[in-house]
């Protein structure tokens, strides 16, 4: 049985942990992976997380960014979080030495279903750096691979330069995950596969359409017709999940920010059932 | 136990009559046990709840009259101290302060020390609630106190509160409580309720708080004729009101219709200037900021009230969410009325008007919602 | 952040155009802040400040007042030349400020009304903003502008961040200071609900109404406004003055007063 680990809830929400940026990676042009390091030892010991879950990283004088978490949950210690570099934090950030002290607050928000995929079909479909948030199911999913049946990613990015951890697809086939890369645009040195996840997804062998588990991330479009493909190749809609972003501000549902319809994005979501945002998602300027 | 879930019904009950010429005594007694007694006097041309010391900064025998767009203070032709409506200020900025510090970040040789620590909250006792108020209180308290995260800064300031209700004996033109079955009786959630009639006042207590407070109030008995009086005089406040806003069907033709072109009808109106959400007493958004000094080794984590008609509450990736007046105006009035109620149980809102009163051109959610309901129904049954 | 220790402080320069030297004198005005800013970055040339003078390029250029003469409209290009970032400052700059009144006038009259020999002046016939000729970074709006503001953009850039600027209305500054709505309370006419925040909401705060020195705010819904003010009795005699202000040639505030024109 999958038993991910509870979350953590700090006594003040406000409270800001501090940590050092141990350890940078870059992964693809403007996008890197901090590991975060607890200064307290006792925070860095009960700090768990849940795959899916977010935190807000926080720059003193700059402001607040939420990040989804993307590390392994049963490693202790060190949080790592993929980053895009896009507004006043994250640029601030990708500038800072390493051993900066910055500070996060969390984890928040709900997660990935990991554990209703015990005996079923698994097919994660991430697009860009939205295979970050992705990443800590995938390394949980392959720790209980046994528990699984078919377990299936499809990893699309706009052209092969943008694919995110493509040094670790091969580790994860070896463990027993059908991993399976697909790019928009190509130059003579791709020798892969081109064209969008959909596409993949549509052509891709169901064991069980109706025990298959949708989960994906990626921009909204990718993931409406993502689902959508699903739903035509017979997978319940209920068993589809994706995972949305809008402006967080405070990540306890209080300030009002996230609302998408009645949801609260950083308490209700970030992930989603997809039958509970479906209606909402074609609304323009929701 | 905290003091706000103490407050019950079934602990309401007449503690008696309090003479008009002894209401200094409450606000003494008020004192004497501690609270800074905030209630409504005049300013700026307008009723808002300041901290008073004396009956003399009440606003005796001055009432205000409300219609879409527009307020204006009258004398009126008694000298009630409460005969008046609503008016600008909400009790929220003392339990949700316009401005607060959540957290503050100091820089040390050893990387950054947090801390959130904040002063005490204030004791405050707040004299002359409205039903629709305390109905806005319990709203605010299902949102900061009752859901997953608590916040500190509110529930500090909230158990530290003792309430004064008034019942209302009149009511604006812009008041529609009844409809949304938050008033003009105060039923719950005081320690103290007033009913105004000549002479004096029908006091029930509503806790221990508040019986311990009119234990040294100087109360006479109340007469059959007293009880007829207070009754007749909130009845009247029932009979004034006319507007109306029929709630049973808001949630699904408000979240039914997205779409609709009602929203750009709006959208010309609409100055989308936030004032609706400013005065709103439920209205609970905000933004944190970053505060520094200009080193930067002192930051302040500072939380402001912040509006979905603000263009940069939604800004995400370079671009706000909802960029258009009728896509902001859409997003306030489906909360108020429709996806408040999946997240909190209730209608967030309380009937009090203050949303149609402030705003500039005067644009009345009441109505907004029939030209709606009846753009809707029009269509559905155009065979066309 | 250490950014300071990191690299050389960035090279700032103050230009002038045509202004009143409000703004400018903002900067000087920030007294107790204005050592730390200095030592934030280098001063190359402030000529309002020091004789000191020296050529580009600059990292940031802070111009003031706004396009006039044919001479100025040749400079600016110069500048824009010479600076990485350009971030105006006050209501000329952004807007053409109160000078622009002469784009609703006969120039020629002006002229003679105002000099002894017209044709010794070479200037041009409208006042414009910096952004009608070079593209600009960022604008600080204002007359003048708020010096709180100036500080905190500065300290952003010289950071390598993108300065905070609201953009929301008046209003909601108004509301949380407490202040009552001087229009909704009193009949003032005021400019708040489509005027940019920065001030900090203060004449309302003194029973004034807003007279928009900020100019428009984003999205702002001048029609809806002059229409609410008109129904409040207001005269377009009192409203023309109110929108022809330090802000008058902003494309939101003249379409205001074409729509004015047309209610009546």
């Amino acid at each position: 049985m999958i038993t991910p680990f509870p979350s953590s809830h700090p006594h003040n929400p406000w409270l800001a942990h501090s940590v050092r940026i141990q350890r940078v990676t870059q992964e693809t042009p403007g996008v890197a992976t901090y590991d975060m390091a607890f200064d307290d030892a006792s925070v860095a010991e009960s700090f768990q997380f849940l795959p899916g879950q977010f935190n807000m990283i926080y720059l003193p004088g700059v402001g607040e960014v939420a990040i989804s978490i993307s590390g392994d949950p049963g490693q202790r210690g060190v949080v790592p979080h993929t980053i895009r570099e896009a507004g006043n934090v994250t640029k601030t950030l990708a500038r800072l030495p390493l051993n900066s002290s910055i500070a996060l607050r969390g984890p928040f928000g709900s997660s990935w279903p990991v554990e209703s995929c015990v005996g079923k079909d698994v097919v994660i479909v991430a697009g860009g750096i939205g295979l970050a948030p992705l990443r800590p199911a995938i390394l949980h999913l392959l720790k209980h691979r046994s528990e699984l049946d078919e377990l299936t990613l499809i990893v699309g990015a706009r052209d092969s330069s943008l694919l995110l951890y493509p040094e670790r697809y091969d580790d994860w086939r070896a463990k027993g995950m059908n991993v399976l890369v697909t790019v928009d645009r190509a130059d003579e040195s791709w020798h892969g596969c081109i064209g969008m996840v959909t596409a993949v997804l549509d052509r891709l062998w169901l064991r069980d359409a109706s025990k298959t588990v949708v989960m994906t991330c990626g921009p909204e479009v990718m993931m409406w017709y993502t689902v959508q493909t699903a739903i035509r190749r017979g997978i319940p809609s209920a068993q589809c999940f994706l995972s949305l972003e809008r402006n967080m501000n405070c990540a306890i549902g209080l300030c009002g920010h996230c609302q998408f319809g009645p949801e609260f994005l950083c308490k209700d979501g970030p992930v989603f059932c997809f039958d509970r945002v479906a209606s909402r998602m074609k609304v323009e300027d929701l | 136990m905290s003091h706000h879930t103490s407050i019950q019904p079934a602990d309401v009950s007449v503690a008696g009559l309090l003479r008009t010429d002894d209401l200094q005594q409450l606000i003494d007694a008020l004192i004497a046990a501690g609270y800074d007694v905030i209630g409504p006097k005049i300013d700026q041309c307008a009723i808002v709840y300041d901290q008073i010391t004396s009956v003399n900064q009440l606003p005796r025998g001055w009432t205000d009259l409300q219609e879409p767009g527009r307020y204006r203070l009258q004398q009126s032709d008694d000298s009630k101290y409460f005969g008046f409506a609503v008016g600008p200020h909400s009790w929220k900025k003392y339990l949700f302060p316009p401005q607060s510090i959540v957290s503050t970040a100091t820089r040390t040789e050893n990387g950054w020390q947090f801390s959130t620590d904040a002063p005490p909250a204030p004791r405050l006792a707040f004299l002359g609630v409205r039903a629709c108020e305390l109905a806005a209180i319990e709203i605010q308290d299902r949102v900061f106190l009752h859901g997953p995260w608590v916040d500190p800064i509110y529930k500090s300031r909230r158990d530290a509160v003792l309430i004064v209700a008034v019942n209302c004996t009149s009511a604006a033109s812009t008041c529609f409580c009844s409809s949304t079955n938050t008033g003009p009786r105060c039923r719950s959630g005081f320690d103290l309720a007033l009913t105004e009639i000549a002479g004096g006042f029908v006091i029930e207590t509503g806790s221990e708080s508040g019986r311990a407070i009119a234990a040294r109030l100087p109360l006479e008995s109340v007469t059959e004729h007293h009880h007829a009086e207070a009754s007749s005089a909130r009845a009247q406040a029932e009979a004034m009101m006319t507007r109306k806003l029929r709630t049973d069907d808001l949630h699904d033709l408000l979240l039914g219709n997205l779409k609709h072109p009602h929203w750009d009808d709006v959208a010309t109106r609409c100055l989308s200037c936030t004032n609706c959400t400013m005065v709103c007493p439920t209205c609970f958004c905000s933004t944190v900021t970053d505060v520094s000094d200009l080193t930067n080794d002192h930051v302040q984590r500072e939380r402001k009230w912040d509006s979905c008609f603000n263009i940069d509450f939604s800004y995400m990736n370079g671009s706000p969410v909802r960029n258009s007046i009728a896509s902001r105006y859409r997003q306030w009035l489906t909360h108020k009325l429709a996806s408040w109620q999946d997240q909190f149980g209730t209608l967030g809102c309380v009937g009090c008007g203050r949303c149609i009163t402030w705003c500039p051109p005067g644009i009345d959610l009441t109505e907004e919602v029939v030209k709606l309901r009846d753009a809707v129904h029009a269509n559905s049954e155009d065979p066309s | 952040m250490a950014v300071n220790d990191l690299k050389k402080r960035p090279r700032l320069a103050v230009f002038k155009f045509a202004s009143c030297d409000g703004c400018q004198l903002s900067l000087l005005d920030c007294e107790d802040e204005l050592l730390t800013v200095a030592g934030l970055v280098d001063i190359a040339m402030f000529p309002e400040a020091s004789s000191r003078m020296e050529a580009g390029p600059y990292d940031i250029a802070l111009v003031e007042g706004s396009i006039t003469t044919p001479h100025d409209a040749q400079r600016i290009q110069d500048v824009r030349k010479q600076a990485t970032t350009i971030v105006t400052i006050g209501a000329c700059a952004t807007a053409g400020g109160i000078q622009s009144l002469r784009n609703w006038a006969s120039h020629e009259d002006y002229l003679r009304c105002v000099y002894a020999k017209p044709e010794y002046i070479s200037s041009l016939a409208t006042s414009t903003a910096i952004a009608d000729h070079v593209r600009v970074d960022y604008e600080l709006r204002g007359c003048p502008v708020n010096r709180h503001q100036l500080l905190s953009a500065l300290t952003d850039l010289v950071h390598g961040r993108k300065p905070r600027l609201p953009a929301h209305s008046v209003c909601l500054d108004c509301k949380r200071r407490g202040t009552v709505c001087v229009e909704v309370a009193q009949g003032i006419p005021c400019l708040g609900p489509v005027t940019h925040a920065g001030c900090g909401a203060i004449c309302p705060a003194f029973d004034r109404g807003c007279y928009g020195c900020f100019g428009p705010a984003a999205q702002c819904n001048c029609n809806s406004l002059v229409t609410t003010l008109q129904s409040a009795g207001t005269t377009n005699d009192q409203l023309l003055p109110l929108l022809r202000n330090f802000n008058g040639a902003a494309p939101e505030f003249q379409a205001a007063v074409q729509f004015m024109n047309e209610q009546s």
